[in-house]
């Protein structure tokens, strides 16, 4: 009799399923903390930083929308910022897809020794980006590097001056990150060993030639992986920072002052963290802004299964 | 009708022999292409100082001087550098093992209210850019007189080890037999004793695949050190190279090309070596977090 009654007794924790959301919410509590601690809480005190004048030696003095008037209006270091930052994201980012994908669809042909070759071509991918840097800027020394060597010994003259001219120490830089396109291959491989031969069997007893089974069959079920190298492609080019910084430092005459590099220089360097913590907020709303419309755009191009 | 056959059959041969050249034609020169900057970069960090630029480019040094490395790192601070390194990337290591496979296995197998509004925040968190955040944690971290010491970089590491990681272990524990954990369950064994147990002995690739992406974002991460690392004895290995190519007014000898070159020659064995023989683990990662997320 009495134990019939003692299960509503029990405090909710002392049940089986409470007990298992207790132990739940202690299991995720770190990232809970963290996400108070390094997330929540910076990203609001950012946003308080971005309205006001903040030179980290003395307290921030508040300044309403100052710092984004002056970005708009009268900045045109950031105005010329964000154009080679958009620039470089508008060249790289599809070119480096095709290159990746082009080179995954190579190697898809039942080429043999196929681990080497994929991790010959991913090998640049693992370079840390300080000694490519280096490498690049020993190839594309003025004069004597590979590139202007090679160019001189085919008898052109006057090779250009790379990083040291206006005209192409963009393009190079394009050129390095292009380099390691050879990223994005194994993903690219994996979604292509996917694809069910029974569909391209059935795109066969259709009468589909090789191109036609490329665009109605290989592009469709591999666009979600496209979609995705190309949302990360988008979201890690806005905030390229290492190859400028030590190549070129952003010269000549800023012509590859990216993004996040005018960022380090607004607060590490010229301690104006106030108009940095802006920047970055701008930063943030230009990558959100851009993944939710290539998302959305998207829908009408990608396949998902299931669907 | 006989012979027309046999002539199908051998254009077809012949037309699949030709398609085949082409294939490995493309793939040979492209791969030539990606790996001709290796080799410059190898062949720079042996030559000597007057030969690093000539007309037409040499790549077989003469002689080699394999000298280079030994004198290079004599004149650069390079086990200094490699201590701190290797304390960023274990202290970071740790705290990920740990925190990462912890909550990602309470979202993979517990059931709590809300848990899966905030594992969508948790994926959310992924778009917010680091800058976002910097500011305000460097003057966090100065404030706790942190600045120039490696815990700002290996701390926040400590709390669930970043989105990334929750989410790639998160798709790993969801693949494995939910059986032998009920089983477990039924025999006694509390939540976090069958995760200890349980779930982390048969998760070791993944823990690999973590592992192995830790050794080489932090191994190769240059805007943290950067910002965090301040004097030489605190600097990680990227950003020592730098401010020995950089600053002149150093207690060591300004580099030169050859020596940069062997620098960065050294700074690239570890990441490829790891590349190399642990591959396996390396691709499982990539394609768990990237094909089926």
């Amino acid at each position: 009799m009495a134990t019939a009654a003692t299960p509503q007794k029990l405090h909710w924790w002392q049940t089986l399923k409470g007990r298992e959301a207790l132990a739940g919410y202690i299991g995720i509590s770190p990232w809970l903390l963290g996400f108070l601690m390094w997330g929540v809480g910076p990203m609001m005190l950012s946003a308080y930083y971005s309205l006001t004048e903040y030179s980290i030696l003395s307290d921030p003095v508040f300044r309403g929308l100052d710092n984004f008037e002056r970005m708009f209006t009268r900045d045109k270091l950031f105005a010329q910022a964000l154009r080679v930052t958009a620039v470089y994201a508008i060249v790289t980012v599809p070119l480096g897809v095709i290159v990746g994908y082009g080179l995954a669809l190579l190697l898809n042909q039942k080429a043999r020794g196929l681990s080497y070759w994929r991790t010959g071509f991913y090998l640049p991918a693992v370079v840390p980006g300080v000694a490519t840097a280096y490498l690049f800027a020993y190839v594309f020394a003025n004069e004597y590097g590979l590139a202007d060597s090679v160019l001189q010994t085919i008898g052109i003259e006057d090779p250009p001056n790379w990083f040291g001219s206006t005209k192409w120490a963009l393009p190079s830089l394009m050129v390095l990150s292009l380099w390691g396109a050879g990223g994005g291959l194994i993903l690219y491989l994996a979604s292509l060993q996917g694809v069910p031969t029974a569909l391209y069997d059935a795109a066969k007893v259709d009468g589909a030639n090789a191109w036609g089974q490329f665009w109605n069959v290989t592009i469709p079920m591999t666009s979600p992986v496209i979609l995705f190298t190309f949302i990360m492609g988008i979201i890690n080019s806005f905030q390229i920072f290492t190859s400028a910084f030590i190549i070129t430092q952003g010269g000549p005459v800023n012509s590859t002052l990216f993004y996040v590099l005018y960022l380090y220089r607004k607060g590490w360097q010229q301690l104006e963290m106030g108009y940095a913590a802006g920047l970055a907020w701008i930063l943030f709303i230009i990558i959100f802004a851009l993944t939710i419309l290539v998302l959305r755009t998207s829908s009408r191009f990608v396949h998902y299964e299931g669907e | 009708m006989q012979r027309s056959t046999v002539f199908d059959l051998n254009s077809h041969q012949v037309s699949r022999i030709f398609w085949r050249s082409v294939l490995y034609l493309l793939l040979a020169v492209g791969l030539a292409a990606f790996l001709l900057p290796m080799v410059w970069l190898v062949s720079g960090s042996l030559k000597p100082d007057g030969q690093v630029f000539t007309i037409p480019p040499t790549f077989i040094p003469r002689p080699v001087l394999w000298a280079n490395y030994p004198t290079a790192l004599a004149k650069f601070p390079f086990w200094i550098s490699l201590k701190n390194t290797m304390t960023i990337v274990i202290g970071v290591l740790v705290g990920r093992v740990l925190t990462a496979s912890l909550v990602a296995y309470s979202f993979a197998r517990l059931r709590f209210p809300g848990r899966n509004a905030m594992f969508v925040i948790v994926l959310s968190t992924m778009m917010i850019p680091y800058h976002v955040v910097l500011i305000p944690q460097y003057l966090i971290f100065r404030d706790l007189g942190w600045l120039d010491t490696p815990l700002p970089i290996i701390v926040p590491n400590w709390f669930g080890g970043g989105a990334f990681f929750i989410f790639m272990m998160r798709q790993f524990f969801l693949s494995l037999n939910s059986e032998i954990d009920e089983a477990a369950r039924i025999d006694g064994c509390g939540f976090f004793g069958t995760f200890w147990r349980v779930i982390l002995p048969q998760s070791l690739p993944a823990l690999g695949a973590l592992s192995i992406f830790t050794f080489m974002g932090e191994w190769n991460d240059f805007f943290a050190p950067l910002i965090y690392l301040n004097t030489e004895e605190k600097m990680t290995l990227a950003v020592a190279i730098r401010t020995w190519q950089f600053d002149t007014n150093l207690t060591y000898q300004a580099a030169t090309w050859p020596e940069l070159m062997v620098m960065s020659t050294i700074l690239t064995i570890p990441p490829v070596l790891v590349f190399f023989f642990l591959q396996r683990y390396f691709i499982q990662g990539v394609v768990v977090t990237g094909v089926k997320g």
